[in-house]
């Protein structure tokens, strides 16, 4: 049976990881994801995994990278300033397809800017941060629980797709406690093995579903990995049709998986006239406003993203089908809003933002909604 | 050469180094140090950052891996760290390790992880076309020192032991045999070893520093070194502008992957 406890999201969400199998964590303290280097520090050496506190936020990356290689499922956590300097390696591992989970906790940008408090302004980052072309899978929990739930579904998601997958935490949640009850056993994939013998693996031969399959190092398959663009095999290439094969490929096995990566949660959308859709931090005093509307007997309704990246375009089409406004609260300057501008009438959207290290008030969400509500009358 | 051929990915080649350059000759002191320690080939891991030194992973028959610029001790302590069953060599240059790299170096230095570092080290950022590097001796001419080196070169030995490799050792591609060997031991070092490999590169050095062919740049070093033991018996003033070469530092001290998996019996047996 499962027992109750009261967790923050950082330690639930090193939960979920460790339930999934992570078995090696590197990384550099940062506020506010200190949390997890501290946890994995103490939990790792107890359940036969490796934890190892490397000298910078790229080393770290680089050590998960390698004990990823190495056949162990890793994981590094970082926060705002770290983030950034871990882009080239979020790429690199996009390109030699090697599953990790990098953990951002984001605050408040640019740069310093507020460490202690919470920002949702790494969401394009995420998408667009490490140069070139990929597809990206990033998950943003707006509770506890699913800080647990995502936990697991990220290292799966890594394994599953050979990428990296990004949590997208805030603040708010990585800090925030709540009653959770964690079940014993979770769902646990693993990446696919080669089926065949070392001398006819390649290494980035693709299945049907665009993954190939991976061997550890020290396994007795030998291969060949690189950042450079390359072949079935590994070995580098400058060729156009390889190149746009790769390319594409880092693309389409993130599209085809879509339904299977796409998580969202609605409160009242079936028939939403005033749709909110907001995620992570934000998106819990939107629920407490949209509640407060209907009591005023607004028809408004939630749409809370888990999924970020790839974007649920068809998840916000059909929930938006009978809105005629759309608000969306970011603690942002206006960022995933002008990725729902390119699939709903843009006139609809009222974009509604905390750029000064604090959450939204449940008011300050609501005011927008009945604003909307009047004019829609 | 048989026994070591096996060890090379002949489909990988030819290799895409300038005609005269060393790297091959310092990879071919590499293939003979790991098969003379008899090391299994798919136990073996090679771990390379970026750079001309860095594509030498390609060629080489085994897991490897060609990692991003400067960054190839990372990884490298990652792999190590996740399965220490696995023999870990990392392949860097001058600026890869000591230059964007040159934190990882010294903290690798400092844990003392079971890692072999063989730095090709030409003095220069060949794959960019001859851009000075931590390791570009003063006076001598780069494209980015058009008016002579000014900056002083690392001593990237005497870095290694500050921070605390327990092996430290440098050859030249001149000296082929006593490369192999000292390579050899670094793989026997179970710690953090370093071996400045001295090469040549005529094309991007050599060419605007009056050492404009291969054999020109293999003679300097051959008359610029001198071998530790002969060192000894030289005064400072005598030893003025030369390299010592041969094992220059070893020293005994816990290794890294073995202290974890002390913690770990540690942890494990406490919590019974």
């Amino acid at each position: 049976m499962s027992k109750a406890r009261l967790m923050q999201g950082n330690e639930a969400c090193t939960e979920g990881l460790i339930a999934a199998g992570v078995r090696f964590y590197a990384g550099y303290p940062i506020t506010p994801s200190t949390e997890f280097a501290e946890i994995f520090a103490e939990r790792m050496p107890k359940l036969g995994g490796k934890f190892i506190q490397m000298e910078d936020e790229i080393a770290s990356i680089g050590a998960v990278c390698g004990a990823s290689l190495a056949g162990v499922k890793a994981v590094t956590a970082t926060s705002g300033p770290g983030f950034s300097l871990k882009q080239e390696l979020i790429g690199y591992a996009a390109i030699a397809e090697i599953p990790i989970v990098i953990v951002n906790v984001q605050r408040l940008g640019p740069s310093t800017g507020q460490p202690t408090s919470p920002g949702q302004a790494d969401v394009m980052q995420t998408r667009w941060g490490s140069h070139g072309d990929r597809g990206v899978i990033a998950l943003s929990p707006g509770s506890v629980e699913e800080s647990f739930e995502i936990g697991v579904k990220a290292a799966n998601f890594a394994e599953k797709y050979r990428m990296p997958v990004v949590i997208l935490l805030d603040e708010v949640i990585g800090h925030m406690r709540e009653r959770v009850e964690l079940p014993e056993q979770v769902e646990i994939v693993d990446r696919k093995g080669p089926t065949g013998p070392p001398e006819t693996f390649k290494a980035f031969c693709p299945d049907d579903d665009d993954v190939p399959p991976m061997a550890s190092f020290g396994s007795g398959y030998r291969y060949h990995v690189t950042g450079l663009i390359h072949g079935e095999t590994g070995m580098p290439s400058s060729a156009s049709d390889v190149t746009t094969k790769l390319i594409s490929r880092l693309h389409t096995k993130v599209d085809k998986a879509k339904a299977d990566i796409t998580m969202y949660t609605e409160l009242y959308t079936e028939d939403a006239e005033i749709l909110v859709v907001s995620y992570g931090g934000s998106s819990r005093p939107a629920a407490h406003a949209v509640k407060e509307a209907r009591k005023m007997g607004i028809k408004a309704g939630l749409l809370k993203l888990i999924t970020i990246w790839p974007f649920p375009d068809e998840v916000l089409i059909k929930a938006a089908k009978n809105a005629k406004k759309i608000i969306v609260p970011e603690m942002n300057y206006g960022q995933l809003v002008t990725e729902i501008e390119r699939y709903v009438d843009r006139d609809k959207i009222v974009s509604v933002n905390r750029i000064d290290g604090e959450l939204f008030l449940p008011d300050e969400i609501l005011n927008p909604i009945r604003e909307a509500a009047g004019g829609a009358k | 050469m048989a026994s070591t051929e096996k060890y090379l990915r002949k489909t990988a080649l030819p290799h895409i180094w300038c005609p005269g350059c060393g790297n091959g000759v310092v990879l071919s002191a590499i293939v003979r140090a790991i098969d003379k320690m008899g090391l299994d080939q798919n136990k073996t891991v090679v771990v390379s950052g970026i750079g001309c030194s860095s594509r030498a992973s390609t060629y080489l028959d085994f897991n490897t891996i060609h990692t991003a610029h400067g960054r190839a001790l990372t990884f490298a302590t990652g792999i190590k760290l996740a399965n220490p069953e696995l023999n870990v060599i990392v392949i860097t240059g001058d600026g890869d390790a000591t230059a964007i790299g040159g934190n990882h170096f010294i903290h690798a230095a400092r844990r003392n992880i079971d890692l072999t570092t063989v730095i090709f080290n030409n003095s220069i950022y060949g794959m960019t076309g001859g851009q000075s590097s931590p390791a570009t001796p003063i006076n001598s001419l780069s494209t980015t020192a058009p008016y002579g080196q000014f900056e002083r070169p690392f001593d990237i030995p005497a870095l290694a032991i500050a921070s605390g490799a327990t092996y430290v050792a440098r050859g030249t591609a001149f000296h082929t045999e006593m490369l192999t060997n000292l390579i050899a031991k670094g793989i026997e070092n179970k710690g953090f070893s370093v071996i400045d490999a001295i090469t040549q590169c005529p094309i991007a050095y050599g060419r605007r520093n009056k050492l404009r062919t291969a054999s020109a740049m293999l003679k300097w070093q051959q008359d610029n070194s001198v071998r530790i033991e002969d060192s000894k018996k030289m005064s400072p003033k005598d030893l003025e502008g030369k390299m010592i070469i041969g094992e220059l530092y070893k020293s005994e001290a816990p290794e890294y992957t073995a202290l974890y998996d002390d913690l770990i019996k540690r942890v494990q047996g406490g919590s019974k």
